[in-house]
């Protein structure tokens, strides 16, 4: 066991799928000898050479179709995309050809490609480089959208990532990237694509949260316990294909639900576990669904610290749920 | 303009110094399979005016540059097409039958009815299936040809692009990443002169598309599109630099789409009857056929037998595309991932169990 950051869980899951086997390689802009403008490429070009730790040209749509290319031919291409900001030029890649191979061909073709991207807000990073674009992704039938919380997870689901037949588009929280650290096995495991894990028992309400939001679900709750209020925490994982069978579990088990994204509100993730619950388990409630998210607004350099969903705003929807 | 390559003149006359590697026999096959391309294009254009097919988007007049390039790649090359390069498959050896059950989109067809028509996909034949969106195929044609030589084989790609999609960032991303890396893709630009409406003088200030390449770092080569050897010469040439490990080409074929952008179009909107007149003075085929007959390949009679079974051909291909049911409403939800998740089985179900669900029987209703 040794503790590790994030950012050392995706290092090290790179190193150990592209130890286990030589069709993966990694691409992107400073993947190579920078080793990653966060460092999650870091060695692996001193350890795997040119033809599997490419640097590419600055296009994020010849990334991903690069990629796409290098699946359909047998690879198993890793790309990073920077900034999840600026995975845009290549939605068009991504959306409608990535995550379309496999149907539009008959399952002929496939490309199961991995794409790496770090998402969110919490780094002062203005607009362009904290947004959470997951939405735009889970409307897109043919993709895998996982995002991990902790370091356990990360290593665990990249793992599983880099060894499914089906196209990821793998976000990785980049506020909680360097701390805490986490305590990860040495041995070779992979996490469940497609798990929730509850990460709090409680019997009164459920906050749903993924990514970075998990750990200010996680504080929330320890303020509700000061009030008598015990909730449960359900760590989505796996944001398609949703663990629904869980959601459902848990809010069967609690009747009240608090949905937390740091996204913002409208079209958001949130709203569609609230409509599954309203369409699955609406008799179970008893009180209306409450969705903390981000703000219908552009997302904010200076201000972020009130843009994003802190605990105290959690709490607030947390006694609408207990006081209903 | 940068020269044109032309190993046949307009009245079929050869340029002995420039004729290429090609026996007797495959020569005739390539006049055969334009000849084919052809009578698919007469028949699927009328089976969609009589509502039989949804959509059509011929290749006429661009026979020489579709089977003239994709000749000159192997079976295990692989091909990422346009929208006019059926051709290219049917010439890997693609059943027809399959070809028509694309085209008509039921069981029989191999993607299950997916596409619109002319959106082929064979694995077998290294013939990688197509979107509709413009310039997409380019880069991943990049790709495979990175993937080829990351693994260290000898195989090339074959990437087609219109003259439009030359304006689309995928273009630019493209030819970028495959010089610098020396990727081995031959990229083949069909400069038909029209984007749906738009000119190619409104597509782009430049003189000609091939010497966009020398930006890039790569050869770029401009070859008469009507002129099916000059194509299988250029495009030879290209695959065996890609092949020697020396990269990318980009090959444009000077050529002119005589019908409309697909079956939605009426090109007789933006364009003038003489200007179309005047290619089709240049038709491709007939140009073949002239020096076919003068080089004593073929004569009438062999033309008039291989004209006769390509039609019988085709005939009996749509006719058994069109004897075929439609494809199961279970194929709506297979293969949208590798095993179906728990929301997709719901609404199979639900599907399935609908009253007026299930198989549906009929003419297809567009």
């Amino acid at each position: 066991m040794a503790e590790i950051t994030i950012v050392q869980a995706v290092n090290d899951a790179l190193k150990e799928e592209m130890t286990r086997d030589d069709d993966v390689v990694v691409l992107g802009e400073d993947v190579g000898v920078n080793g990653g403008v966060f460092r999650c490429t870091a060695d692996l070009h001193e350890m795997f050479g040119d033809d599997r730790v490419i640097d590419t040209p600055l296009s994020e749509s010849g990334i991903i179709g690069a990629a796409i290319g290098m699946s359909l031919y047998g690879l198993k291409a890793v790309p990073e995309i920077q900034f999840s900001d600026f995975i845009w030029p290549a939605f068009d890649q991504i959306t409608s050809e990535l995550a379309k191979f496999r149907y539009r061909s008959g399952g002929q073709f496939t490309c199961p490609v991995v794409i790496r991207t770090p998402y969110g807000g919490g780094i002062r990073g203005g607009h362009y480089h904290s947004q959470s674009p997951e939405v735009y992704f889970t409307h897109t039938s043919g993709l895998v959208v996982v995002v991990p919380s902790d370091a356990y997870d990360a290593k665990g689901l990249l793992k599983a990532a880099i060894r499914s037949p089906d196209p990821v588009l793998f976000l990785e929280p980049k506020k909680i990237y360097r701390a805490p650290k986490m305590e990860v096995p040495d041995d070779d495991y992979v996490v469940e694509i497609g798990k929730a894990a509850v990460r709090r028992e409680g019997t009164d309400f459920t906050i749903t949260a993924y990514g970075a939001m998990v750990e200010v679900a996680m504080a929330a709750c320890e303020k509700a316990a000061e009030k008598g209020w015990n909730g449960e925490v359900l760590d989505l994982r796996t944001l398609v294909p949703l663990d629904e069978e869980s959601l459902i579990a848990s809010v069967t088990k609690t009747g009240r639900l608090v949905t937390l994204q740091e996204a913002p509100k409208f079209c958001g993730f949130s709203s569609e576990l609230s409509a599954i619950v309203a369409e699955k388990a609406i008799d179970v409630m008893e009180a209306p669904i409450k969705r903390v998210a981000g703000f219908d607004t552009p997302f904010p350099y200076t201000l972020e610290h009130v843009y994003m969903p802190h605990a105290d705003r959690v709490l607030n929807a947390i006694t609408e749920v207990m006081t209903y | 303009m940068t020269d044109v390559l032309q190993v046949l003149s307009e009245q079929g006359d050869i340029d002995n110094s420039l004729i290429p590697d090609l026996t007797e026999e495959r020569m005739v096959e390539l006049y055969r399979q334009m000849l084919t391309v052809r009578q698919l294009d007469t028949r699927m254009l009328n089976l969609q005016r009589q509502g039989r097919i949804g959509f059509y988007g011929t290749c006429k007049g661009q026979e020489a540059a579709t089977v003239g390039s994709g000749a000159a790649v192997g079976p295990d090359d692989w091909v990422f097409p346009a929208l006019r390069e059926g051709g290219v498959l049917l010439l890997r050896g693609f059943d027809l039958d399959k070809y028509t059950a694309q085209l008509v989109g039921c069981a029989l067809d191999p993607t299950h009815g997916r596409q619109m028509p002319c959106h082929f996909s064979s694995a077998e034949h290294n013939y990688v299936s197509l979107s509709s969106v413009i310039g997409t195929q380019i880069n991943q044609a990049m790709g495979v040809g990175w993937a080829m030589k990351i693994k260290g084989d000898k195989n090339v790609c074959l990437g087609y692009m219109g003259d439009g999609a030359t304006s689309s960032t995928d273009f630019h991303a493209a030819l970028t990443f495959a010089a610098v890396h020396k990727v081995p893709t031959v990229f083949v630009c069909q400069n038909n002169q029209f984007a749906i409406s738009v000119p190619f003088s409104k597509q782009t200030a430049s003189n000609g598309i091939a010497i966009k390449a020398h930006a890039y770092g790569m050869p770029g080569v401009a070859v008469d599109g009507n002129d099916v050897l000059a194509v299988y010469k250029a495009t030879q040439d290209a695959v065996a630099r890609a092949r020697a490990g020396d990269g990318p080409t980009l090959i444009e074929a000077i050529t002119y789409r005589i019908e409309g952008h697909s079956s939605s179009d009426d090109a007789s909107r933006y364009r003038d009857d003489a200007e179309v007149e005047m290619w089709k003075k240049r038709d491709p085929i007939e140009r073949f056929r002239r020096y076919l007959t003068a080089a004593g390949l073929v004569d009438d009679s062999v033309v008039e037998e291989i004209a006769t079974k390509v039609k019988n051909d085709v005939d009996a291909a749509i006719k058994a595309a069109e004897a075929s049911p439609m494809p199961s409403v279970e194929t709506i939800f297979t293969d949208v991932y590798a095993e179906m998740p728990a929301h997709l089985r719901e609404q199979r179900d639900q599907t399935l169990n609908e009253s007026g669900g299930g198989e549906n029987e009929g003419a297809f209703p567009l």
